[in-house]
C-alpha cells in the first residue's frame, strides 16, 4: 500500500509537528542548559560570566533543596499510597452490582474536573482553615481544638488536596481495567470455593497490575510538577515546609530573578523527570508493538 | 453476570457506593450550596445546608468585581483556540503514522511522548524570557501558542490510537469498487474518524480549561484565563466563602458538564492508549 509517493507524502503531514515539538522542547532546554552555566540575575544586567557549574554547586548544596527533594518525594509517594490503594479497593466496590452505578461514577470523578486553583482554595479555605472551616467545626463537635492544618501541618494538607484530585483518576482507570476481567474465571473460582480475598488476592489484583504500574508511572509524572496547590495555599512555607522542587526553582528564578540558578534547579529537575520516564516509556512503548 | 445477586448484597453494596461517592464529591456539592448563601450564612454555625436564604446575590457581585466575563472568556479562547490550532497540526501526522507507518515512526511517536514527560520548570526561564522580549507575556497569543505546543503530544497519540483501529481493509474494498482518493476520504475515512477526533478534541478542551502552571506564570490581567482569576481568591478576599464559592462554581459547571461525558476517552487520552 505505501508507495514510494505515499512515503514522501506522509513525511510532510509529519513534519510540522516533529518540528515544532522539537523547537519547542530542544531549544528552550538547550538554553536552559546555557543558563545554568551563568551568572545571570536580571537585576544586575551586563556581562554574564561562564562559572561553570557553580550554580549547580550552589543550588544542590542549598539546604532548601533538600529540603525541596525530601518535599517533593514526601509529596509523590503520599499521593501515589493514597491514591492506588484507595483506587483500586474503589474500584473494586464501584464494579459490584448496584443500583444507580453511573451516577456513583459521575460523583467519584468529579474532583479530576475541578482546575487546581479552585480545589486548593476551597479546601484551604472551607475546610481547613481552622476558625470557619468545615473540620475545626467537626474537631469542637467531638470536642477536640480545631487544628490549623495548613501551618502545622501543611505538606500533609498538600497530600491530601493532591490525593483528593488525582483519586477519581486511578479508579476510573482501574474500574476500565476491572470491567475487563473475565466473569467466568471468578464465577469458576468461586464455585472451586476459593474465598473472596482469596479470589481478590490471585485474579483481581495480578489482573489489575499492568493498570496500577500505568496509573503509578503517570501520576507521578504529572505530581512531580505539582505547582498550583502549593502557591495558592502555603506559598512554600512555612519557610521552606512544603517546598518542591518546581517551586523552589520558581521561587529562585521569577521571585529572586536568579536566571543562573533557577536555570540550575530546572536541570536538576528535569534529570529526575527522565528517570521516572524511561520506565513509563518503556511500558507504552511495549504496548505499541502489541 | 450469570451469579445470583441477592437483592440484599445488592443493597448493601448500593448504600456503600453511594455513601463513598457522596464523600468524594461532598468539597464541590458544599462549596454549589454555599455560593447561594449570604457571607453571613456562609460561616454559620452549626453549618446551613438547605435551610437558608437562598440568593443569587454572590453571582452579581463576582460578576460586577472582577471582570469574571473577561476571564471565562479568555479561558474558553485559549482552551478552544489552542485544541483547534493542535488538532489541525495532529491529524496530518497522527493519519500519516497511521496509514503510512515508516521505520521510524513508533521512534518518532515515543520521542513526541517524552516531550511531555519533561517537566515545565526545565524550560520555564527561556520561555518566561523570551515572552518577555517579545511582548507575549499576559497574552492570549502567547497562551494560545504555549497550550498548543503542551497538548499536541496527547493529541497525536489520541488520534493515532483511533486512526489504528479503522481496517485497512476497508479501504482497499473501497479501492475494488473503483473509489477514488478524495471519495476514499471523504466517504470512508473521514465517518470513520470523526468520533475519535471529537472525543480527543473534548479531553484537550477539559485539560487546557484546568492547565494550572503556565497560564499562572505567564499572565496576570488582560490574557489571565479562570484558574489565575481564582488563584486571586488566594488572598484575605477568599475568606468571603459565598463569593470565593460562587467564582469557583462558575469556573468549574462549564468543563465538570463536558468532562462527565468523556469519561472513557479520558482514560483513553491520559494513558496514552495504554489502557482502553
Amino acid at each position: 500500500m505505501a508507495t514510494q509517493h505515499s512515503r514522501s507524502a506522509a513525511r510532510l503531514m509529519i513534519s510540522p509537528a516533529v518540528i515544532l515539538l522539537f523547537l519547542w522542547m530542544i531549544v528552550p532546554l538547550a538554553m536552559t542548559i546555557y543558563f545554568s552555566f551563568l551568572n545571570y540575575n536580571l537585576l544586575r544586567p551586563g556581562a554574564h560570566d561562564f562559572v561553570g557549574f557553580r550554580n549547580y554547586y550552589y543550588f544542590l548544596t542549598d539546604p532548601s533543596f533538600l529540603i525541596a527533594i525530601k518535599n517533593t518525594l514526601i509529596l509523590v509517594l503520599g499521593v501515589l499510597v493514597i491514591t492506588v490503594v484507595g483506587g483500586v479497593a474503589l474500584a473494586v466496590l464501584l464494579d459490584q452490582p448496584m443500583w444507580g452505578q453511573g451516577i456513583v461514577r459521575i460523583l467519584v470523578i468529579a474532583p479530576f474536573f475541578v482546575m487546581p486553583t479552585v480545589s486548593a482554595l476551597v479546601w484551604k479555605n472551607m475546610f481547613l482553615n481552622p476558625v470557619n472551616g468545615l473540620f475545626a467545626y467537626f474537631a469542637q463537635l467531638m470536642g477536640l481544638q480545631p487544628y490549623d492544618f495548613l501551618s502545622q501541618s501543611p505538606l500533609m494538607s498538600i497530600i491530601m488536596i493532591v490525593s483528593w484530585e488525582w483519586l477519581p483518576f486511578a479508579t476510573l482507570i482501574l474500574l476500565t481495567a476491572m470491567q475487563s476481567l473475565d466473569s467466568e474465571q471468578m464465577e469458576a473460582a468461586e464455585m472451586d470455593g476459593a474465598s473472596a480475598i482469596s479470589r481478590f488476592i490471585y485474579i483481581t489484583l495480578p489482573h489489575l497490575t499492568r493498570s496500577i504500574t500505568v496509573v503509578i508511572l503517570i501520576q507521578t509524572i504529572f505530581l512531580l510538577s505539582v505547582f498550583a496547590e502549593i502557591l495558592v495555599t502555603t506559598n512554600g512555607g512555612p519557610g521552606t515546609a512544603s517546598t518542591n522542587l518546581p517551586y523552589l526553582v520558581y521561587g529562585q528564578s521569577l521571585l529572586q530573578f536568579d536566571v543562573g540558578g533557577g536555570s540550575a534547579g530546572g536541570i536538576v529537575a528535569v534529570i529526575l523527570a527522565n528517570i521516572v520516564a524511561i520506565f513509563l516509556m518503556r511500558m507504552i512503548g511495549k504496548n505499541l508493538e502489541a | 453476570m450469570a451469579r445470583a445477586v441477592t437483592p440484599a448484597r445488592k443493597l448493601g453494596f448500593t448504600i456503600a457506593s453511594w455513601t463513598v461517592g457522596l464523600v468524594i464529591f461532598f468539597p464541590i456539592l458544599w462549596t454549589f450550596i454555599t455560593s447561594f448563601k449570604s457571607e453571613g450564612d456562609a460561616v454559620a454555625i452549626p453549618p446551613l445546608f438547605v435551610n437558608f436564604h437562598w440568593t443569587l446575590e454572590n453571582y452579581v457581585l463576582v460578576n460586577q468585581r472582577s471582570d469574571y466575563l473577561l476571564h471565562f472568556w479568555n479561558s474558553v479562547v485559549i482552551s478552544v483556540g489552542s485544541t483547534f490550532l493542535a488538532l489541525v497540526i495532529a491529524i496530518p501526522a497522527a493519519w500519516a503514522m497511521a496509514f503510512v507507518p515508516g521505520k521510524r515512526t513508533k521512534d518518532v511517536l515515543m520521542w513526541m511522548l517524552s516531550t511531555k514527560m519533561m517537566p515545565a520548570v526545565g524550560v520555564l526561564i527561556p520561555i518566561y524570557l523570551m515572552f518577555k522580549n517579545t511582548g507575549l507575556l499576559d497574552t492570549l497569543t502567547g497562551l494560545v501558542i504555549i497550550m498548543t505546543l503542551i497538548n499536541l503530544p496527547i493529541l497525536i497519540w489520541m488520534l493515532y490510537t483511533y486512526f489504528k483501529e479503522i481496517p485497512g481493509e476497508i479501504l482497499e474494498a473501497a479501492r475494488m469498487d473503483g473509489a477514488d482518493l478524495k471519495s476514499e476520504v471523504l466517504y470512508i475515512l473521514t465517518p470513520m474518524a470523526i468520533p475519535g477526533i471529537a472525543s480527543t478534541m473534548l479531553l484537550n478542551i477539559i485539560l487546557a480549561w484546568n492547565e494550572a502552571f503556565w497560564t499562572l506564570m505567564l499572565t496576570s490581567s488582560q490574557a489571565a484565563p479562570l484558574t489565575q482569576f481564582i488563584a486571586s481568591y488566594s488572598s484575605p478576599e477568599g475568606l468571603f466563602y459565598a463569593k470565593l464559592s460562587a467564582a469557583s462554581t462558575m469556573a468549574i459547571a462549564p468543563i465538570l458538564i463536558l468532562g462527565w461525558f468523556s469519561q472513557k476517552q479520558l482514560v483513553r487520552g491520559l494513558t496514552f492508549g495504554a489502557v482502553k
